[in-house]
């Protein structure tokens, strides 16, 4: 991690954070400072990432602003997290794309949007594209055919997943754990993410946007996460059906992956529609005001493919089928082609640094015996 | 705008722990109470935003605190710090109180946390809150707010219009603008006077301008003076203020915890002429970094610098400026403004005097200096492992130990000894009829919200009849 302005302004206030101590109860971030008493770039990447944006040190803090020290840890952390997102993207020339990372991911969506539409133009016969439609296996792929979808979705999701390992490589190397994996720090790690563990300020609730505490935010978060893990379970299942077992889409109401796909999608547009809210009534001051875009881009294509996706379920045996599925696959493409490139990649990082976490947690803090 | 025109049943001055749990249990007696805080919003709580736990008796282990702690053992404790300067009966009667606030701290969203990394020898005595004190004062003004307590900020109280030991009006400012209030009752808990550094001079001389007060700058003692100058009577020495050593480089106020030093024991100190001036190893660093701040006060200049070498660097928790560093102690004085010939001398001499004990941080080592003088009588390791660290240290003023005297329904005394009508007092302003010398840890918010809860429930008690 390269030395920056805001790593500068990091490693002040940890260190003030470091002499203080009173916020260890909130989160894994404070102990993790603790076994530190210097903070190179690497050190400030991996609290960054580990911290999860709760608040609970902004308004418990004595020297917030507009104490002259101004600690303002969260929106800090944020800061240097967009940061080592730049730093550890993989392919170096694509590192760019996280500066206006709103912008890029909403116009790769338009870009990704309107080229699925053309091309579904171009293969079909004229006037078939508003042609009354019946619920039919392989109907689907009289629209785009199989082949294609096969194709872009495994080049552009199998890119993406190259280039999210060789980015977490990236943070690995730099701000990883030197001490020897073990199952358990995995497991442990794993639960930390799972439950979120620490967002909930030692589960008393996250400070949203006032000194208060609540879980919604996490809750909202959850549906949101294990909404889109259902969906993405939903296409995989979807794809064995079909290469596998030959069973063409769609499938009914009541099968596994329309299930799956429609209580996901529930789930994200919930989750995400209520973290969209939560940002219109914000405190600006713990929030990092340069990263609204990216997390507004993100919160709106996750969005976007759970309406589009619930939209074809409701209209796929109107004539409108075909418009609607080449919508709901071109947000696919868009959220296949930015997924290292976009917020998504908070979760790869922030998983990591559970990791490190998990792996160094039995270590002692350093200092102690003062009164 | 807070209705300043409305009599209320109580009416509390000030806005830290002492005075929320006095406004809160008022108006959860049915009172209606306006709260005015001097400073604003953002630096509201006065010094219990930068406390972070308190001191509870209890008969067995509970959720925040291990094994017991009962109440002789904590009267003894008080006992030993104020060398017996406390009222039996007040501070036992706050000891037995101290054991059964949880719940109600709890009920208002104050939340506990096992005790802090470096404090673990307070984990029995000690609760800790989550955050902090910003946190619990955060928590308390919700419930406040919630229950209808009417809170104004940058609101300061100036004088309360006593007739025969009865307060009739109140004078405050409110945003700068000057207001009369009336209420059927005051609660004083405004704190001490240690912000108000022309009050200091008095006693100390300019020496003040070289102290750096750690909390809040709006406790300045207005009220306090002007309760006096009405003939109440008052507790503790006027002269007194709990002081310890700070970083000299600490901001002149609201420095908070960050800014203490805890590398006196590992250390020599030496003062500006490069002379030791007293024993570093007296005893475990809790129980001495109280005296350390008036040491530092009576030396030339009011500064000091804790001189150690790479060995102790880690032993103790780091302060929030960087240690000066040298590669020898030569460079290490002249880096800090010191005669590097001098120091040179004083820490050689230290290292010849070292005897045989062997090192041990984690008690009394018995590791101490022959035939020096002042000796170190514990932890004296030679100083010799380059690079050298040092800090300059300057007293860092807590509080004050003046106040009004009270009885043990909280009523304010005046000075023949009657209670005053309808004027109470809890926290700080009142805390030096039972800590009237000395500190211990977490005391000070057990006495604000012991004595802050029966303020509230007498003044309620007494606007309702």
């Amino acid at each position: 991690m390269r030395a920056t302005e805001a790593t500068t302004t990091l490693r002040r206030e940890v260190e003030i954070c470091n002499a203080c101590r009173y916020c260890e109860g909130f989160c894994a971030v404070f102990p993790a400072l603790e076994l530190k008493r210097e903070f190179v770039e690497a050190d400030l990447s991996y609290l960054a990432n580990l911290c999860h944006n709760c608040r609970g040190c902004y308004y418990a803090c004595q020297y917030a602003p507009p104490h002259e020290w101004g600690i303002n840890l969260p929106r800090s952390f944020a800061e240097v997290r967009a940061e080592s997102y730049e730093e550890y993207a993989w392919p170096k020339p694509l590192a760019g794309l996280f500066q206006r990372n709103g912008v890029v991911v909403a116009l790769a969506t338009a870009a990704a949007i309107a080229l699925v539409l053309i091309l579904t133009m171009l293969v079909q016969a004229p006037g078939m594209i508003f042609a009354k439609r019946a619920v039919l296996p392989g109907e689907f792929y009289a629209v785009i055919p199989l082949w294609a979808m096969q194709v872009i979705g495994i080049a552009t999701f199998g890119f993406s997943l190259v280039a999210l390992a060789m980015s977490v490589g990236n943070f690995w190397r730099d701000a990883g754990s030197e001490r020897r994996l073990t199952l358990g720090a995995i497991a442990h790690a794993l639960h930390d993410i799972a439950t979120l563990r620490n967002l909930g300020g030692g589960g008393h609730g996250c400070n949203d946007n006032s000194e208060r505490f609540s879980m919604v935010r996490r809750r909202l978060h959850h549906a949101m996460a294990y909404g889109f893990l259902l969906c993405f379970a939903a296409t995989c299942v979807g794809f064995v059906y079909d290469t596998m077992l030959g069973w063409a889409a769609p499938y009914a109401f009541l099968s596994v992956p329309v299930l799956l796909g429609t209580i996901g999608g529930i789930g994200l547009l919930a989750g995400t529609g209520g973290l969209f809210a939560m940002k219109l009534v914000d405190d600006p001051m713990p929030a990092a005001r340069n990263l609204l875009g990216a997390d507004v881009a993100l919160l709106l294509l996750l969005a976007l493919a759970a309406a589009t996706g619930i939209v074809l379920l409701a209209l796929r045996a109107t004539s409108l089928m075909p418009i609607m599925l080449a919508l709901h696959l071109g947000v696919i493409l868009a959220l296949f082609v930015t997924l290292p490139y976009s917020k998504m990649v908070h979760g790869l990082y922030r998983s990591a640094a559970l990791l490190r976490n998990a792996i160094e947690k039995d270590q002692a803090p350093l200092g102690g015996g003062g009164g | 705008m807070p209705d300043l025109t409305k009599i209320y049943d109580v009416l509390v001055a000030g806005g830290g722990n002492a005075a929320l749990c006095a406004a809160i249990t008022a108006r959860q007696a049915g009172a209606s109470v306006l709260l005015l805080e001097h400073a604003p919003r953002a630096f509201r709580g006065g010094n219990s935003r930068h406390t972070r736990n308190l001191r509870a008796m209890h008969e067995r282990p509970t959720d925040v605190l291990t094994d017991a702690y009962q109440e002789d053992e904590y009267w003894d404790d008080l006992k030993r710090v104020t060398g017996g300067n406390t009222d039996e009966g007040l501070a036992r009667m706050t000891i037995r109180a101290s054991s059964g606030v949880f719940g109600w701290m709890q009920d208002c969203g104050v939340r506990f946390q096992p005790s802090l990394t470096g404090t673990l020898n307070l984990s029995r005595t000690n609760a800790f809150f989550l955050g902090g004190g910003k946190a619990l004062v955060n928590a308390y003004y919700l419930t406040a707010e919630r229950l209808g307590v009417v809170v104004a900020y940058d609101s300061e109280v100036l004088a309360l219009k006593m007739c025969d030991g009865t307060v009739r009006d109140v004078d405050i400012t409110y945003r700068g603008y000057p207001y009369t209030v009336q209420a059927r009752c005051v609660i004083a808990s405004s704190g001490g006077f240690q912000a108000n550094l022309d009050w200091m001079r008095q006693y100390w001389g300019d020496a003040v301008d070289n102290f750096v007060i750690r909390g809040t700058p709006y406790n300045r003692g207005k009220l306090l003076k002007n309760l006096l100058d009405q003939g109440v009577a008052s507790v503790g020495d006027p002269t007194q203020c709990h002081a310890v050593a700070l970083d000299a480089r600490a901001p002149k106020f609201d420095g908070g915890i960050t800014t203490r030093l805890d590398s006196v024991p590992y250390s020599v100190v030496v003062n500006r002429h490069g002379d030791r001036f007293y024993d570093e190893g007296e005893d475990v660093w809790p129980k001495r970094y109280a005296i350390w701040g008036r040491l530092i006060a009576q030396q030339p200049g009011q500064i000091a610098y804790s001189l150690f070498d790479a060995k102790a660097l880690k032993l103790f928790m780091p302060s929030v400026y960087p240690a000066v560093r040298g590669d020898s102690i030569g460079e290490l004085a002249t880096k800090l403004g010191l005669d590097p010939v001098k120091v040179q001398d004083t820490v050689a001499k230290y290292n010849a005097a070292i005897g045989t004990g062997v090192f041990n941080n984690t008690g009394l080592d018995g590791c101490g200096t022959v035939g020096l003088d002042p000796p170190k009588t514990n932890w004296a390791r030679s100083i010799d492992t380059p690079p050298y660290y040092g800090y300059p240290l300057r007293p860092g003023i807590t509080f004050t130990y003046l106040g009004v005297r009270v009885n043990e329904r909280a009523q304010v005394l005046m000075e023949d000894g009657q209670p005053t009508g309808n004027l109470y007092a809890s926290g700080e302003i009142m805390a030096g009829n039972i800590l009237g010398r000395g500190y211990l840890a977490g005391f000070g918010m057990t006495i604000g919200t012991v004595f802050g809860r029966i303020a509230g429930q007498e003044a309620a008690r007494h606007a309702r009849n």
